[in-house]
């Protein structure tokens, strides 16, 4: 290590330290996600051994009641809670990027007319928007639960980027933008998303992690991905009749939920101060 | 010749509000002009006016003879090649997330102005006493007067005829506030310049010709020693008597 990170203000090595727990603990699930596409420790849908079997070396975190090895589904799960967690925020981002950036430049009345739809659509719960979206759509797959979350997640997103490009766009340095000759299209790439983005970067990770809850709770009622996908929302409403026997089905996904849901807001904050300059030292 | 002419503008950003009646006003070319009046009399929407960020509801406002017209690329582009601003505000005139040298060259790529970029950014940042390898810093590693420099070196690199500064020394302590008042009457002996301020001092050592803007409408104008000496408009009187200690023996040399 060099002397001068050896000097480096406390709060700064607090800072890289929170990036690298971040980068551990989505990298763990980022890792076995990957790992489930070439391989797996059992057939996750097939008897692996007896029934509700406690913690062993062959089944690190015991069977289910049907004797399917918990720690594989386990896996899939991260690999699930991944995808829904990047997909859902991928899609409320485009689609509440877009909405934000349209309602800061749209006319008083038609700015008023989508600030208080989003506000209206905010005050519903994101689990209830999506499961009104997933009920909409005729099969209930773990894609149509990823687009209602998008969807529900989009309203949240608008809502912050109106304010913060609102925000932007009464700073001086836009209007140089101008009087340098600098177009419209132009200055929302150069000026207003850069300026935006540390912010809406952040906000993404409290999505993603609120998706992933979501996903579960949505597939714990039963809206989510149907069978053999095991997210850790299924796992959890199967273990739920044997919670007293074989607690760990419910315990396992609350842990690598809570874990993978702090590992990214880690990263992101992480991410924004390495990368944003106004956050870098002098 | 004037370079710019003001001539019978009204504005109002709504319909029953009224910001400026009845403008005129004429720049000549390599005057200096002061543009005086109270906050809130309209000196920064005119200012939207001359630099085509608005339209005028009546009367037209001309630059080197052919009207403004927002809507026509190619002069608008010629246009803000040669006039330029400056604000007052120097914490919120510079993108806090970009480096000086591409705040600096961002009129030459949007202008799409040809030659070394670089070179020219270079050139800028000396014109306005900054060492030349401040580029590859950011915004918030300098002071409120270095900052405004860097946003003299942006109005200047494009090459300007017209300088507008808008209360561009307001927000700064005073000895800071007279260097960069030197730095602009430097720049003065190559370009127009209107300098609007509130701040008659600052106006009456740097300004050939003053104009007095009160609830917009021009009160007076003419000749900064003639009239700081001889104020005609009761408006001028006052906003002369809120001055403290005016040397108007330095005003009239
Ligand atoms: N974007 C705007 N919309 C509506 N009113 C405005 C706007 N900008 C300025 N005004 C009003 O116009 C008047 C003149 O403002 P301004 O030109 O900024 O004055 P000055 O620069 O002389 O202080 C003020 O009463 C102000 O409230
Ligand atoms: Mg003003």
């Amino acid at each position: 290590m060099s002397s001068a990170t050896m000097t480096a203000p406390a709060d700064k090595k607090s800072h890289s330290l929170a990036l690298m727990a971040g980068i551990l603990l989505v990298g763990l699930h980022v890792a076995i996600g990957l790992l489930t596409l070439v391989w797996l420790p059992y057939d996750p849908t097939a008897m692996a051994g007896g029934r509700l079997e406690g913690p062993s070396l062959l089944h690190w975190l015991g069977t289910d009641r049907l004797g399917r090895d918990l720690f594989t589904q386990m896996m899939i799960g991260s690999r699930i809670a991944l995808i829904v967690g990047v997909g859902a925020v991928a899609i409320g981002a485009v689609i509440g990027v877009t909405l934000g950036l349209l309602a800061a430049f749209a006319s008083k009345w038609l700015d008023d007319a989508l600030a208080a739809t989003l506000d209206i659509l905010i005050a519903f719960p994101t689990l209830l928007i999506a499961m009104l979206v997933v009920a909409a759509s005729d099969t209930a797959n773990l894609w149509s639960a990823i687009v209602a979350l998008g969807i529900a997640l989009s309203a949240i997103v608008a809502r912050l980027t109106r304010i913060l490009a609102k925000r932007v766009l009464v700073m001086d340095y836009i209007t140089a933008a101008r009087t340098s000759g600098s177009s419209w299209p132009k200055i929302v790439a150069i000026h207003i998303l850069p300026n935006i983005w540390p912010t809406l970067s952040v906000n993404f990770a409290l999505q993603f992690g609120l998706a992933v809850i979501a996903e579960a709770s949505l597939s714990y009622l039963g809206l989510g991905a149907p069978p053999p996908n095991a997210s850790w929302g299924r796992i959890l409403q199967e273990a739920q009749g044997t919670v007293y026997t074989a607690p760990l089905g419910a315990i396992a996904p609350g842990i690598a939920l809570v874990s993978l849901a702090i590992g990214v807001n880690l990263l992101a904050d992480g991410l924004r101060d390495a990368i944003d300059p106004t956050r870098r030292a002098r | 010749m004037s370079l710019v002419r003001v001539d019978h503008v009204s504005f109002g950003y709504t319909a029953n509000r009224r910001i400026l009646d009845d403008v005129s006003l004429d720049i000549a070319q390599g005057d200096t002009i002061g543009l005086v009046g109270e906050s809130g009399s309209g000196k920064t929407t005119l200012l939207r006016l001359l630099l085509g960020l608005a339209r005028p509801d009546s009367g037209t406002i001309t630059f080197d003879g052919k009207p403004l017209e927002p809507g026509n690329g190619a002069f608008m582009r010629e246009f803000r090649r040669q006039a330029q601003v400056v604000f007052q505000d120097p914490y919120s005139s510079l993108d806090p997330r970009q480096t000086i040298q591409s705040i600096i060259a961002e009129p030459l790529r949007s202008l799409k102005i040809a030659g070394d970029h670089a070179k020219m950014v270079g050139n800028a940042l000396d014109a306005v006493g900054l060492d030349r390898d401040v580029g590859t810093r950011f915004p918030h590693q300098f002071s409120g007067g270095q900052r405004q420099r860097i946003a003299i070196a942006r109005a200047i690199v494009p090459g300007p005829r017209l300088l507008l500064a808008d209360e561009a020394v307001s927000a700064l302590d005073l000895t800071t506030r007279i260097r960069i008042v030197d730095l602009l009457a430097g720049l003065s002996k190559t370009m127009s310049l209107l300098f609007v301020s509130h701040d008659i001092g600052v106006v009456a050592a740097l300004c050939r010709r003053i104009v007095i803007l009160e609830k917009g409408r021009i009160v007076e104008a003419g000749d900064t020693a003639a009239v700081l000496a001889n104020p005609q408009h009761p408006y001028t009187q006052r906003l002369l008597a809120s001055v403290p200690r005016l040397n108007l023996n330095e005003v009239s040399s």
